[in-house]
């Protein structure tokens, strides 16, 4: 065996590998030491203690946030994938390259998720059986229908990532991942809210997004202009609108609020 | 206000100690393995050099160090932002049409208050004010102004998004997290009003995001600000 060789790969799924072994002890000097008095056969004992301590602590927490992204990125794929297949929905050249495009990060996502799972020992769930049609009985005959969907989609998955960053805080490559997804996610949303009409911000709680009342919860809280423990940031420097001030920061929604919104569709 | 502070300082001592011993032996053998790019950011970030003029400039604006120096080197980002759509807005309107010119008025609105904001939650740990150098722009140019939009905007993203990693205290992460989402949907409009459609041509065939890593955006921002930064004392 090449130990080298293994903590390179393990770089390539987490390239902080050096600085977990490294903040512990140092990986490489008790090698070496143990060269001189131990056999060779010792390594790979020696070599799993210090990789469970590097990957042992809450795991079990960093998994349940990875499958709950992942059944959201099913979602968004599954959504998507019906949306482009349904016949005469989304007929503009333009809007169709875009749905592609977002669908295929979707299913990039849905990709990367279930690989990071299974690199860190855990099961991805399967794909959920969604059902657009339970409440939005023409999500996929009715274009207007289709983007208000979109949007919400979006900008929820915005704010679900965003509510479990600091439940991924004690695994550096797992919260850079999720959080290079999150800016992916907040560009879709960009782009669908001004298909249309919206701006692409969100300011206040549903004041600018253009959806029905049954969608508020999507943007429950996005009026909230208290951060980093001041009050009313509409107050700092010379003083800003609350337009400026709700649309400056996206809130986050916990894992029971995303839940909530998925079940409208399950 | 208080809050944060306390929180700040709290972090900062229970990381300087922590740090700096792993620093060394990581530098090292990122070192022995890294290619010539990323060993000269490494030389940039981790010398001790007391002749380097660069980052090691003794006039430089110290970033600081822990959570601190996280949510300064945001500020510093948020300054130059600020600063840079302040005068897109005071000299360069008759390039847009009306919607154009809301939507600079708005990320006008946005990063001032993320400026101001950040200043006012790191209070007196908040670096001073930063001197832009904009002679690179032509503000009577729609392109000029929209790509340096583009690179800013885009920059953040990633700056956030590899800065993440480096913050000790989860309630500073969702902060960044609030403000990095931000940045993202400005990138992706001015994308589209570039080009439409190209909002999210960053992402790679994963789907992701750049993420950058302090030293890398200070040296891609560094055209666009005359005052010297040290990041040098930065999480790393």
């Amino acid at each position: 065996m090449n130990i080298f060789r293994i903590i390179a790969d393990i770089e390539k799924v987490d390239p902080e590998v050096y600085n977990k072994l490294d903040s512990r002890r140092s990986v490489f000097k008790s090698l070496g030491n143990m060269g001189k008095t131990a056999a060779l056969t010792a390594i790979p004992v020696a070599l799993g203690s210090v990789f469970n301590k590097a990957y042992g602590q809450s795991s079990g927490t960093v998994l349940e946030v990875l499958n709950f992204a992942l059944k959201l990125e099913y979602l968004e794929r599954n959504f998507y994938a019906g949306g482009l297949a349904a016949n005469g929905l989304i007929t503009d050249g333009a809007a169709r390259a875009a749905i592609q495009k977002i669908q295929m990060h979707e299913a990039q996502h849905v990709d990367i998720l279930i690989a990071t799972i299974r690199s860190l020992n855990g099961t991805p769930i399967s794909e959920p059986t969604f059902n657009f049609g339970k409440n939005f009985a023409d999500w996929n005959t009715n274009y207007q229908t289709f983007l208000t969907l979109a949007q919400a989609f979006e900008d929820t998955g915005v704010r679900a990532y965003k509510g479990q960053a600091a439940n991924l805080i004690s695994n550096d490559a797992v919260l850079t991942a999720a959080l290079q997804i999150h800016s992916v996610e907040a560009r879709h949303a960009a782009h669908i809210r001004r298909m249309r009409n919206n701006a692409g911000w969100i300011v206040g709680a549903a004041g600018n997004s253009n959806v029905p009342a049954g969608a508020a919860a999507v943007y429950a809280g996005e009026d909230n202009v208290s951060h980093g423990g001041i009050n009313d940031v509409k107050t700092v420097g010379s003083g800003y609108s609350a337009e400026i001030a709700t649309g400056a920061f996206d809130e986050p929604l916990t894992k029971d609020q995303v839940a909530q919104i998925v079940s409208l569709f399950e | 206000m208080k809050k944060l502070q306390n929180e700040l300082a709290e972090n900062d001592l229970s990381l300087k100690s922590s740090l700096v011993a792993p620093i060394q032996r990581r530098a090292f053998l990122r070192y022995a393995s890294a290619t010539a790019a990323a060993s000269t950011l490494l030389f940039m970030t981790s010398c001790d050099d007391d002749d380097d003029k660069g980052p090691m400039d003794p006039m430089a604006v110290d970033l600081g160090s822990g959570d601190t120096g996280i949510l300064n080197y945001a500020y510093a980002l948020e300054q130059l932002e600020a600063a840079f759509y302040t005068e897109v807005v005071a000299r360069s309107m008759g390039v847009f049409n009306q919607t154009e010119q809301q939507i600079m008025q708005d990320l006008k609105g946005h990063e001032s208050i993320h400026r101001d904001f950040l200043k006012a939650a790191l209070g007196s740990a908040a670096i001073p004010d930063l001197e832009v150098n904009f002679s690179s722009i032509n503000f009577n140019d729609k392109n000029s102004i929209l790509t340096t939009a583009r690179t800013f905007e885009d920059l953040g993203v990633a700056a956030y998004n590899g800065a993440g990693r480096f913050l000790e205290n989860a309630g500073f992460l969702t902060l960044a997290g609030k403000i990095v989402s931000v940045e993202a949907r400005h990138a992706a409009v001015i994308r589209d009003i570039i080009s439409n459609g190209t909002f999210s041509d960053t992402a790679d065939a994963k789907g992701l995001d750049p993420a950058m890593m302090p030293a890398e955006v200070l040296k891609a921002a560094s055209a666009f600000i005359s005052t010297p930064i040290n990041a040098n004392n930065l999480p790393k």
